[in-house]
């Protein structure tokens, strides 16, 4: 017994010196290392790379590893410096000051400046950033020295904090764009950033390359040689790529949700769906507000009741989403759960259209609506299709409506449509990416991604305005809350999933996701591991 | 001079053509619901009304329509093919970035099947219902039934995925390769595979049209009466049945060398091949008008051209036509 004892605390012992070296070794190896080609998969081919220029998905993620933002944010969503090395936002909220970083070199070899901050934030983005321009156009913005920015506002704007990422606050050079036709400069091809990867080629229809800045200013940085972005356009075969190990990295919607559990499994991969905290972006289904029956509060409950959202996320996008309770996305520092929630109940679903007089008739059917169903593909088809069966199941019969993108954004931006499916990135701030698609304000025909529904409440609106001038975090974060549980007590719209887009990668590739910004961090952290 | 008649009139019917092709496109595609302005903001996942005008602006959206075909044509006729709504560049680059590599792709299927094709088919119609015969019509059969994506998929499972032989995609290595020999082996170890899946459709086409135009020709009169002269069997084949049964494959052939330039857009896809096909599909979808009207009026071109040759090929093989013409 007592030798048993012994060899027991032998054996222990063992195990910790053991443990010890193996944990020395894992030290050793987990040392970052310089080199490395990076084969990523980028589809559909980008209109260009020039972030605000353009801002499809596919343009970001090599665009953001050429430009930078005054600074980033991490996963909860809180600023940390890029070229802005500390800031300072005034009690009032009426005055950002920004301190950049000094030697810091465009791509080209030329000093980047405060200038350059003043240009892109007057100039730059009014021009063409759609999505910023309103932000910005509150501003008005100096330069006292070559180091420091300040920003003034009239009256205080809450999301203005978190504005300043490379994707809503892209810094180009002054010098290479000041003067020029914005769109038609040359160097929208080749672009010039102060980020830790070179524009090196783009060869059509096959990839874009980016190599190494030598003069990053971050010393070290970053690891990667080069990256090559590689356009492939079949799903299937992208998947391939990676399983071959072809390609070591794939993101968003480039793996279809059906092979992403079978790629996570395989040892020389890893998934996370970490890194879409910025974009957040939430699935539902709109109802036109204007027509009947959907202008009927009881009416829009009893389709929430009707839809089985645990199905949804489970049965259609493979358990890679997450139920919402409302316009706020969960990973927002603004949401809260504190609503009107509605659970899958067909027989209450019929209760409510039995209260609004919607009898069925003598077969079965109480209402014939349309449903125009988003043309990403077979999972949005398959999305409209349980949609139909679930609500047949109460009585409102819908007859699916087919068209490609163009003819589906024609017809939801002129409010032609009773339902239809759809998802919109929340961004990284309710003022800037939710408050659009509720306040009455933005009821914009012809223009997308405004209030399509045509939701309108008068309190909504004063909340989200007052949340949005509202310096104080606590009071805005309050301020939410109330907008949350009016706009969920009226089913403004039914909020379907918070999608939960899959990055894939070699095992060997890490630093991948590191902020809230996920693939679309600059990558000057990220190695391979031998 | 007849022959310089017949290409004279060949130019001006072709010039015709590609006009009036030009012009209906560009109705076709504007009968097409969705505004291009509205799809990019789509793409960008933002928008309002300032961008909206903007491009319209930019692009002449925002004219009459008779003003747009008006400004388009007369463009067209001084070899501007105009600029692509969504990149910005001009279309023509775009195009004739991608042209070679379709080119090279369906040109080489186009190639490898018109001579393997003919030639399977002509030994199966010399030996109708032999072993090899069955075994080919079957072998044909589920080639042509297979859809192409599919046997894509399969080859690339076998031959790059289990054996590891041959590059999965793309046209050339992730890396490029250095040096002008090993390029160009480079791009044909990435060839083999697409242009046998394109070839192996066109050679299972071109089998069936051979063998049963070969096995009707045999029982003309002229086929027999060679036979009764005592001509040896396989010169009856070549010289008298083959030559004739060759007309319908020419047209064939001839109609297909025109849509060269568009007809691989599933091969293209599954291969991640960077051509021209691609290129229009997406244009499409993106309602990028001048992209798309670029690429069909270099496609009408092609088919216009491809008719003309076939149609002189076929004097030469059948002078009968060109004494009805």
């Amino acid at each position: 017994m007592r030798r048993r004892t012994t060899m027991g605390l032998m054996g222990r012992l063992a195990a910790v010196v053991f443990a010890l070296v193996l944990a020395g070794a894992g030290a050793a190896r987990a040392e970052p290392q310089q080199g490395g080609t990076l084969n990523s998969t980028l589809w559909p081919e980008p209109p260009g790379i020039v972030i605000g220029i353009h801002l499809n998905a596919p343009t970001l993620l090599p665009s953001s590893k050429i430009f930078e933002g005054l600074l980033t944010y991490d996963f909860a969503l809180s600023p940390q410096p890029m070229l802005a090395e500390s800031w300072e936002v005034s009690e009032d909220g009426l005055t950002y000051t920004f301190k950049l970083r000094q030697g810091v070199k465009w791509h080209d070899g030329e000093d980047f400046n405060a200038e350059d901050v003043v240009y892109s934030l007057t100039k730059f983005i009014p021009e063409v950033h759609p999505r910023s321009r309103p932000t910005f156009a509150r501003t008005k913005v100096t330069a006292p020295d070559d180091h420091t920015v300040v920003l003034t506002l009239e009256e205080p704007y809450g999301p203005l904090i978190r504005s300043f990422d490379v994707i809503g606050a892209p810094i180009v050079p002054e010098h290479v764009y000041n003067g020029s036709d914005i769109r038609e400069n040359p160097a929208n091809r080749a672009p010039i950033g102060t980020g830790p990867f070179k524009f090196s080629e783009w060869a059509s229809g096959e990839y874009i390359h980016l190599v190494r800045n030598d003069a990053y200013w971050l010393d070290g940085r970053p690891y990667l040689d080069e990256i090559y972005y590689r356009f492939i356009p079949d799903s299937a075969s992208r998947a391939l790529a990676l399983e071959t190990d072809q390609v070591h990295l794939a993101t968003q919607n480039d793996i279809e949700l059906v092979d992403v559990a079978r790629l996570a499994a395989m040892p020389h991969l890893e998934m996370t769906t970490k890194g879409w905290e910025w974009g957040a972006p939430i699935s539902w289904l709109e109802m036109n507000l204007r027509r009947e029956p959907f202008n009927d509060v009881r009416f829009r409950k009893a389709v929430m009741h009707a839809l089985n959202r645990e199905f949804i996320r489970d049965s259609i996008f493979f358990g890679l989403a997450a139920i919402p309770t409302g316009p706020i996305h969960s990973s927002s520092p603004f949401y809260t759960d504190d609503v009107p929630t509605y659970e899958y109940d067909p027989e209450k679903a019929k209760a409510l259209l039995d209260e609004m007089g919607l009898e069925a008739g003598a077969d079965g059917v109480r209402a014939k609506i349309g449903l125009l169903g988003l043309p990403y593909g077979e999972l949005w088809d398959r999305l409209s299709q349980y949609i139909r069966q679930a609500l047949g199941e109460v009585g409102v019969e819908v007859t699916i409506e087919t068209s490609d993108v163009a003819g589906w954004g024609s017809r939801i931006s002129n409010w032609d449509v009773d339902m239809s499916t759809t998802y919109l990135t929340t961004l990284s701030d309710p003022a800037l990416g939710v408050a659009r698609s509720y306040i009455t304000e933005n009821q914009r025909k012809g223009v997308l991604f405004t209030n399509t529904s045509g939701y309108s409440n008068p309190e909504v609106d004063r909340l989200f305005a007052e949340a949005a001038s509202e310096p104080n975090e606590d009071k805005r974060r309050e301020l939410y809350h109330q907008v949350q549980k009016i706009v969920a007590d009226e089913v403004a719209l039914a909020w379907l999933v918070e999608l939960q887009w899959p990055t894939i990668h070699s095992a060997k590739l890490k630093n991948v996701v590191r902020n809230g910004l996920g693939p679309n961090d600059n990558f000057a952290e990220a190695y391979f591991e031998e | 001079m007849p022959q310089l008649g017949f290409v004279l009139q060949w130019v001006v019917k072709a010039l015709a053509v590609v006009l009036a092709i030009t012009i209906l496109n560009f109705f076709l595609i504007r009968l097409a619901p969705g505004d291009p302005a509205v799809v990019m903001a789509g793409e960008a996942g933002a928008a309002d009304q300032q961008f909206l005008d903007q491009v319209r602006r930019d692009f002449g959206l925002d004219q009459p329509l008779a003003v747009q075909l008006a400004t388009y044509v007369k463009n067209v006729l001084t070899l501007d093919l105009g600029q692509s709504f969504r990149t910005g560049r001009p279309v023509a680059d775009m195009i004739f970035e991608r042209l070679p590599a379709t080119l090279l792709l369906t040109g080489t299927a186009y190639v490898f099947a018109l001579i393997v094709g003919p030639l399977l088919g002509a030994i199966a119609a010399m030996r109708p219902r032999s072993v090899f015969d069955s075994l080919l019509m079957v072998v044909a059969l589920v080639f042509y039934a297979t859809p192409i994506f599919w046997v894509g998929l399969l080859l690339i499972l076998v031959f790059s995925v289990q054996l590891g032989w041959l590059p999965p995609f793309g046209m050339q290595s992730m890396i490029p390769v250095k040096g002008a020999l090993a390029s160009t082996l480079d791009v044909i170890r990435h060839l083999i595979l697409p242009a046998v899946t394109l070839g192996l459709f066109y050679i299972a086409v071109y089998v069936r049209l051979t063998r049963a135009s070969m096995l009707e020709t045999a029982t003309l009169d002229y086929v027999k009466t060679a036979r009764a002269k005592g001509l040896p069997e396989w010169r009856v084949a070549t010289a008298h049945i083959l030559r004739t049964a060759l007309i319908p494959i020419i047209t064939f052939a001839g109609l297909q060398a025109g849509h060269l330039v568009g007809g691989a857009i599933v091969v293209e896809t599954v291969f991640a091949w960077p051509g021209i096909g691609r290129l229009a599909f997406d244009a499409l979808f993106q309602r990028d008008y001048n992209l798309l009207l670029g690429v069909f009026l270099i496609s009408a071109l092609m088919v216009v051209f491809f008719n003309m040759v076939t149609d002189i090929v076929l004097r030469i093989a059948d002078p009968r036509i060109a004494g009805r013409a």
